[in-house]
């Protein structure tokens, strides 16, 4: 006796085709993505760079679409290379600062918070990105204005003259929080946290807890497990991690202009430039500049050995 | 002799979990000290409490005579070979050995050099230089080892260590930390779910049973005399005969046992003892027949174990039974 086999299917046909030549049908999945970062990405990158490369004539305004570095070279004019490493400071201390903020929050959850505790997690540091970033910041600057709430805290427990003392640093401080440093400082922190928070959590949650075992076993302290075995397989989740505080706070030109002084930062100069003043070549030349910090930083990365526990 | 471990009356409860209920014991100095118990049994609960992880809920842990209550695990003379090894994955092999010294504040050179020395005893002598990502998993037990072993612990725990290898690389391993252990002279206490492995390395043995202790004494004690049914059923799958079976053969009252390799099958004309064949299980060197005994003596389930070579019964074929007096063991506890 013999069976009849049903007829295939165009669906059957397929799932065979796909099942001879595995590769057919990862690249039919990734086509997708791969024309949106090929051409839309990285085309638009190369065209930012090329832009870069071209400079404007002083007396008419027009783009010259020659090649030439004067357009680089107007970066390291004093008023450019103020802004530029008033970013690169930013940048860092609201890294640093994202870091050890996020690093006891991070380490609990990752270690401590089970079920319920998790979730809770989860949701306190999602919760700040559901709502918008501009209601968010102009939250912070009703908070930081001199009649804001922690300006009547410090006058209602009698620590005015603390805040005064901290507004009067020069360099970050100001005439009040809300229109210094210090409070632009503060506004990124809160900003950008999360974007520490997550990779530092998902990086520590893969350190067995064995390992931590072992290393008192051997006859480390706390201390000693931190610095030896905790730090450095959680470093790549802390570089992970300020890549993003570090790069957010690079391009952004929302903060600086509604809290702080009204000192230029990276984003709001391109902003500017391209907009009002129609300079797109130096606006491409300025946006190149974080580009070059974060590779310039990913190598001194790599050099110092951060990825070696990946 | 010293007791290196002392357990009085401890027990370490998990919330309404009795992981560890009363157990009292004491490990000779020097001697290879086997806990053998199913998963969840207390063995490694057992284990944590001595190198510290855990503390007791109650009773006294001594160590060297010591009382340990206060004292946390880095402070602790005992180092623990993990199942899961926890060799740090980014430092090199010989930068795990050294941890231990690291931590003291050794000078690196001299750190070096004794780890170069513990990898040697490990048989990995030029394998410093390399990543544990980079090892097989029997070289990653040994650097585990060697790591265990640089502080010179008086005391070494080992948490099912071979769980992960292959028989053949299991069987080589056993045979090392044995003559390892013969050769520095210090405390072995060895964590297994696996029989074999506890009788042919133990000195000592203690069998866990839902967090207390089923029997303890030599390999040979606990193989041939259990002391209690479960016992006699983990260790080396023994029959296990319920009290009028006992009588029967020729016994007391009492709950007995008898190991498959003790009896033998012969032609059911004139037995004493019959049964009917339940099954055969092939095991290479021999063959594990089940057997229905007859209704007169209870219609217990017995096993027998026929040696390769030797004719076979077929299944449901009635086969007379035969068995060694001597090694009908009565037990104590049932």
């Amino acid at each position: 006796m013999s069976a009849t086999l049903a007829t295939r299917g165009l669906g059957d046909k397929l799932t065979g085709l796909f099942w001879r030549k595995p590769n057919l049908l990862l690249m039919l999945l990734l086509m997708p993505p791969l024309i949106w970062l090929g051409l839309v990405y990285l085309g638009s990158l190369a065209a930012l760079l090329v832009q870069s490369f071209y400079s404007i004539d002083e007396f008419s305004g027009v783009v010259v679409p020659e090649f030439t570095l004067r357009t680089y070279g107007e970066l390291f004019r004093a008023q450019n290379m103020d802004i530029i490493l008033r970013t690169l400071m930013m940048s860092a201390s609201v890294t640093i600062g994202c870091a050890v903020l996020a690093f006891p929050i991070a380490y609990f959850a990752a270690r401590y918070a089970r079920g319920p505790w998790k979730a809770a997690f989860y949701l306190g540091v999602m919760l700040p990105l559901w709502s918008s970033y501009l209601v968010k910041i102009y939250a912070w600057k009703l908070i930081l204005a001199k009649e804001g709430i922690i300006g009547w805290a410090a006058g209602a427990t009698g620590t005015t003259p603390i805040l005064e003392a901290v507004l009067s640093i020069p360099g970050i401080g100001g005439n009040s929080l809300s229109t210094s440093f210090l409070g632009t400082w503060m506004v990124f922190v809160y900003v950008w946290l999360p974007y520490m928070i997550l990779p530092m959590q998902a990086s520590l949650e893969r350190v067995p807890q064995s390992m931590l075992e072992a290393s008192a076993d051997l006859g480390a302290s706390r201390a000693q497990t931190f610095r030896t075995v905790v730090l450095p397989l959680a470093l790549p989740g802390v570089i992970a991690g300020s890549i993003f505080t570090f790069s957010l706070t690079m391009g952004d030109y929302i903060i600086p202009q509604i809290v702080g002084t009204s000192a230029r930062f990276i984003g709001l100069a391109v902003y500017q430039l391209q907009g009002t003043a129609g300079n797109i070549p130096l606006a491409a030349a300025f946006a190149v500049v974080p580009i070059v910090i974060m590779v310039i930083y990913l190598m001194l990365a790599k050099r110092a050995g951060a990825f070696d526990a990946l | 002799m010293t007791a290196a471990v002392e357990f009085s009356n401890v027990t370490r409860h998990f919330g309404a979990v009795r992981a560890v209920d009363g157990v009292d014991f004491t490990i000779a100095e020097g001697s290879f000290f086997a806990m053998l118990g199913p998963s969840g049994s207390g063995k490694t609960t057992c284990l944590r409490l001595i190198s510290g992880f855990e503390k007791p809920t109650g009773g006294r842990i001594r160590i060297f005579g010591e009382d340990v209550s206060e004292v946390p695990p880095h402070l602790r003379n005992v180092n623990t070979v993990f199942q899961d090894y926890a060799l740090f994955p980014h430092m090199n092999v010989a930068d795990n050995v050294a941890y231990g010294l690291m931590v003291k504040g050794m000078a690196r050179a001299k750190r070096m050099r004794r780890a170069e020395e513990m990898l040697a005893l490990v048989k990995l002598d030029g394998y410093g230089g390399r990543k544990p990502a980079q090892l097989s998993g029997g070289q990653r037990q040994r650097v585990a080892l060697a790591r265990a072993l640089v502080n010179e612990p008086r005391v070494l725990l080992l948490d099912e260590p071979l769980g992960a290898l292959d028989l053949k690389l299991r069987e080589a391993m056993q045979d090392e930390l044995k003559a390892l252990q013969q050769r520095l002279g210090i405390t072995f206490v060895f964590v297994t779910h696996d029989q074999h492995e506890a009788l042919s390395m133990a000195d000592q043995l203690a069998v866990f049973n839902e967090g207390q202790i089923a029997q303890i004494g030599t390999p040979e004690d606990i193989y041939a005399r259990p002391a209690t049914r479960f016992v006699a059923d983990f260790v080396g799958s023994s029959n296990v005969l319920p009290p009028e079976v006992t009588h029967a053969l020729g016994g007391p009252l009492a709950w007995a046992s008898l190991r498959p390799e003790a009896m033998h099958l012969h032609t059911s004309e004139g037995a004493r003892l019959m049964g009917e064949v339940n099954s055969l299980r092939y095991l290479g060197g021999a063959t594990r027949v089940s057997l229905r005994l007859m209704a007169a003596e209870g219609g217990a389930e017995v096993s027998v174990l026929v040696p390769a070579g030797q004719t076979l019964p077929l299944v449901g074929s009635t086969v007379g039974l035969g068995f060694d007096q001597t090694a009908l063991h009565v037990m104590e506890r049932a």
